[in-house]
């Protein structure tokens, strides 16, 4: 009994606990309107699993979602809500879609720009955040929801702008192909490419995705942030503000300047995400947006799931981009709507914010079990 | 005394215990009708909870209270306002960005058919209040407008609109200004003309002396008597508030102060609130003494702490340290310029309880060599630095390094804090407190290390509401009153009795300052 408890302690325990209801719930509402669940989660994993290039495509998917998550986690430590990591992916996809257009520098020199300016412009974005929070105490969401539509009127006007603009489409111009991190651009149009795909098919399928760099650099960020976190003083700092503002300001801590470096750093990791995106996919290039795209407002789902761990958000990423690229499988299979996976996702979040249940919960079955 | 109908309150043999602790001890209060009774005690004897268990807040485990001669049992605050008990607590419950109508009417709103708020109703009942009593405020002023005294009179008339006969101030002169405090007596009596009852929660003689017809006192959860306050002397409610107690003994030498490391002058600062805190302070602490301060809370000790760490911003008047000004630089220069601080309330100010015991030891040092070298932390010195601590202050649990201190008993997260700030080598150690909570064995390991580190040849100032701390622990004590240092005297030259009436507001020769 004391080891289930302990084990059933472990917040990882109830994560998985809420993901599998997450999936009852959605069974639940399947078999209600007629369709057969298991069928569909047949159609789920095939569409993750189904195909190396199904692979593939839930990488690239959860790339740039883990990178909002490490974002929204991050300033989360430091007990801040960056609900703007959308605003700051768009801007820092427009500032990476600019300078891929207008620059044509060697790769070498190319990709690291794009990826600079994009993490630039998102740290600037988030900078403004929290420095309204650190100067003035506004509230960071109520800023980051209106900095969000700001972002996304002007990624608008920047589409529109002539020099961008892709005539006879609503987006604009890709960047320069020396920007790209896709994996083997050209090579793969040329014979020798089909010759070796017709060989290696596996690779082949691969091949025909935007399979690129991208989910290593989000790795190596992850890790980077996650050193940051808990290996250096910048990081102790910050988590010390996070958990006891008071405190960390009687041992002699600026709390104000600390807000403005998280939310530059954590404004930076959305806009690499969104720079990481536009380098790494087919158009290379911004569109019109009518709504939001949501690839920072999942990161706020995606480090939930995580529980705040960056590292976490790596896995709470993939599941989230698997069930997002999989799901739609599940339309076309079964013939239920997609919106199913919407409301797993959604029942999965919702059972989480009701995680810190499960350890009373636990430890009244423990009581209950030692008398 | 009996049960008598003339008696508005009579609480008998009131016992509460918290835990363990009994906060109340068989204590009585027999308020006559249309008197004004004050409740003396000093900080944490226990009369703002006799008065909660008055209100309905806290149940009291033996003893009956009577309202008017009839038991009452009071299990909320709902019976209470239903008996005409109204209570105005020291910290005001008021709605700033509503008006003072507003305010006064939340909860008992009159209303038109429909369920609409009838406030040109309600401004005329509350008008009517306000020229009968003469408590004077400005019915559509918003509360953040207002001045302190003027919240307090929409307190009072908040329970007034409501009916109230039994009316319970809960130190009520703590925020108000002396001009604010004579108008608040005025009204007391005009409310007592008109038939209401007040208890007055205070420990300031002069107030007492000013306003009530009876005091009760409590020394430390104990019952001690009831005066007619016309026939007794500030000096005779001084020494019954404060008693004569078993001494706590502190082993150490005499102390051999050297020269003045430490100095205040002329310190003047706001409070948050925008009130003045700190009036004209001026202080000199020598290497190897203690320099206690005592004090009842709330006359600056707070913010003098605030002041010297830089955490409230200094109007006028200087600190030096060493001979360099710290006055307005940051708490990281304070820190720097050879000051470690042990705070209040550790738990709040002291500790990051989600962080483990090693992280807190290093809490205001880890950007220093060797607990980081270029912005890396060095987890290897952090824990050599921490075992060491933990094994010199005798930390229980044993190597608990990499627990949660939220985990540690009190006493063991003072060590902890004590032994960080000690690690400092600082050049004065400012001990806020530092045996609050804590039980006799730690308090006296509290104590020797301060001593301790006097005999090292450091300054020590120590800030306790605890007088026989004060007392018992310093070499030098300072009484600080209304925020200012207003006498300074060796160890042993004045008895109890004086100290707690110059921290009363007295002066050394009897008269009220």
């Amino acid at each position: 009994m004391e080891k289930t408890v302990k084990i059933l302690k472990k917040p990882i325990t109830a994560t998985l606990i809420a993901i599998f209801c997450g999936f009852l719930v959605a069974t639940v509402i399947l078999a209600a309107s007629g369709y057969n669940p298991f069928e569909a989660f047949g159609a789920l994993l095939g569409g993750i699993f189904g195909r190396p290039k199904y692979v593939s495509n839930v990488i690239i998917k959860s790339t740039p979602i883990i990178l909002t998550g490490v974002s929204v986690a991050f300033a989360y430590k430091m007990g801040l809500f960056n609900i703007g990591a959308e605003g700051q992916f768009i801007v820092g996809a427009v500032a990476a879609n600019v300078v891929g257009i207008v620059c044509d520098f060697p790769a070498i020199i190319e990709v690291p720009l794009v990826l600079f300016v994009g993490a630039a412009a998102g740290a600037l974005y988030g900078g403004i955040a929290g420095w309204l929070k650190a100067k003035y105490n506004i509230n960071e969401v109520i800023v980051g929801i209106m900095l969000n539509w700001m972002a996304l009127y002007f990624s608008n006007f920047v589409c529109n702008i002539e020099r961008f603009h892709k005539p006879d489409s609503d987006g604009t111009y890709a960047i320069n192909e020396s920007g790209f991190i896709s994996f083997f651009t050209n090579w793969k149009t040329t014979e020798a490419a089909a010759e070796f795909v017709q060989e290696h098919p596996i690779i082949g399928d691969i091949l025909r995705t935007d399979a690129n760099a991208g989910i290593l650099i989000a790795i190596a960020l992850t890790f980077a942030v996650s050193f940051l976190l808990y290996k250096t003083t910048k990081g102790y700092e910050l988590r010390a503000v996070g958990s006891n503002r008071d405190a960390a300001e009687f041992a002699g801590i600026n709390v104000g300047k600390n807000m403005v470096q998280t939310m530059l750093i954590a404004g930076a990791l959305s806009g690499i995400a969104a720079a990481i995106f536009i380098a790494g996919n087919n158009p290379h290039g911004i569109s019109q947006l009518s709504a939001f795209e949501s690839n920072g407002l999942n990161g706020l789902s995606v480090a939930f799931i995580a529980g705040g761990s960056p590292i976490g958000c790596i896995f709470a990423g993939l599941l989230f981009g698997g069930l997002l690229y999989g799901g739609q499988s599940i339309q076309y299979v079964v013939g239920a709507p997609s919106e199913i996976i919407s409301i797993l996702i959604g029942t999965i979040v919702f059972l989480i914010a009701l995680k810190d249940m499960v350890p009373v919960i636990v430890d009244k079955m423990g009581k209950r079990g030692v008398k | 005394m009996e049960v008598r109908k003339d008696y508005a309150v009579q609480m008998h043999d009131i016992t509460i215990r918290f835990g363990s602790y009994t906060a109340l001890d068989q204590v009585r209060l027999d308020v006559k009708k249309g008197s004004i009774h004050a409740v003396l005690g000093e900080n944490g004897a226990g009369k703002t909870t006799l008065m909660n268990i008055l209100y309905g807040l806290y149940q009291a485990n033996e003893g009956d209270i009577y309202l008017y001669g009839e038991k009452v049992d009071m299990k909320n605050p709902n019976v209470a306002i239903a008996h005409g008990i109204g209570m105005v607590h020291q910290h005001f419950m008021l709605v700033d960005n509503f008006t003072v109508t507003q305010n006064i009417i939340l909860g008992h709103e009159t209303t038109k058919p429909g369920g609409v708020v009838d406030l040109k109703k309600a401004r005329e009942e509350v008008m009517g209040i306000v020229k009968k009593y003469g408590l004077e405020v400005d019915p559509d002023a918003y509360i953040s407008d207002i001045s302190v005294g003027m919240q307090q009179r929409v307190e009072i008339l908040k329970a007034l609109y409501r009916g109230v006969d039994i009316l319970i101030l809960d130190e009520p002169t703590a925020v108000l200004t002396p001009q604010e405090i004579n108008d608040l007596i005025d009204i007391m009596h005009k409310l007592v003309d008109d038939g209401k009852t007040i208890i007055i929660i205070t420990h300031k003689l002069k107030e007492i002396k000013a306003s009530a017809d009876y005091c009760s006192i409590i020394r430390r959860g104990k019952y001690i008597d009831t005066v007619e306050v016309a026939k007794v002397s500030q000096e005779e409610l001084a020494d019954m508030m404060v008693g004569h107690r078993v001494k706590l003994v502190v082993d150490k030498e005499e102390a051999k102060p050297k020269d003045v490391v430490f100095e205040v002058k002329g310190l003047t600062a706001k409070d948050n609130r925008g009130v003045y805190v700190l009036k004209n302070l001026s202080m000199q602490v020598r290497r190897g003494e203690i320099f206690g301060i005592a004090g009842i809370d709330g006359n600056g000790q707070k913010e003098l702490v605030e002041a010297i760490t830089n955490l409230i911003k200094v109007e006028s008047g200087t600190i030096r340290i060493n001979g360099k000004n710290i006055e307005n630089k940051t708490t990281r220069e304070t820190m720097d310029s050879g000051i470690a601080t042990i705070h209040e309330d550790r738990q709040k100010r002291g500790l990051v309880l989600d962080f483990s015991v090693e992280d807190n030891a290093v809490l205001d040092t880890f950007m220093k060599d060797p607990f980081s070298r270029k912005s890396i932390l060095n987890r290897k010195e952090i824990r050599k630095f921490a075992s060491g601590l933990l094994k010199d202050y005798d930390v229980r649990p044993d190597s608990c390094e990499e627990l949660a201190i939220r985990g540690l008993s009190g006493g063991n997260q003072q060590k902890v804090i004590i032994g960080r700030e000690i690690a400092n080598n600082p050049d004065l150690l400012i001990a806020v407190q530092p045996t609050r909570g804590l039980d006799v064995g730690a308090i006296e390991y509290v104590h020797k290390m301060l001593v301790r580190e006097r005999d090292k040849g450091k300054a020590v100032l120590l800030i306790s509401l605890e007088l026989d701390e004060v007392m018992n622990v310093s070499d030098t004590i300072g009484v600080i009153y209304d925020g200012a240092i207003r006498c300074t005297f060796k160890q042993g030259e004045v008895d109890e009795k004086t100290i707690g009436l110059i921290m009363a507001g007295g002066t050394l020769d009897g008269k009220n300052s």
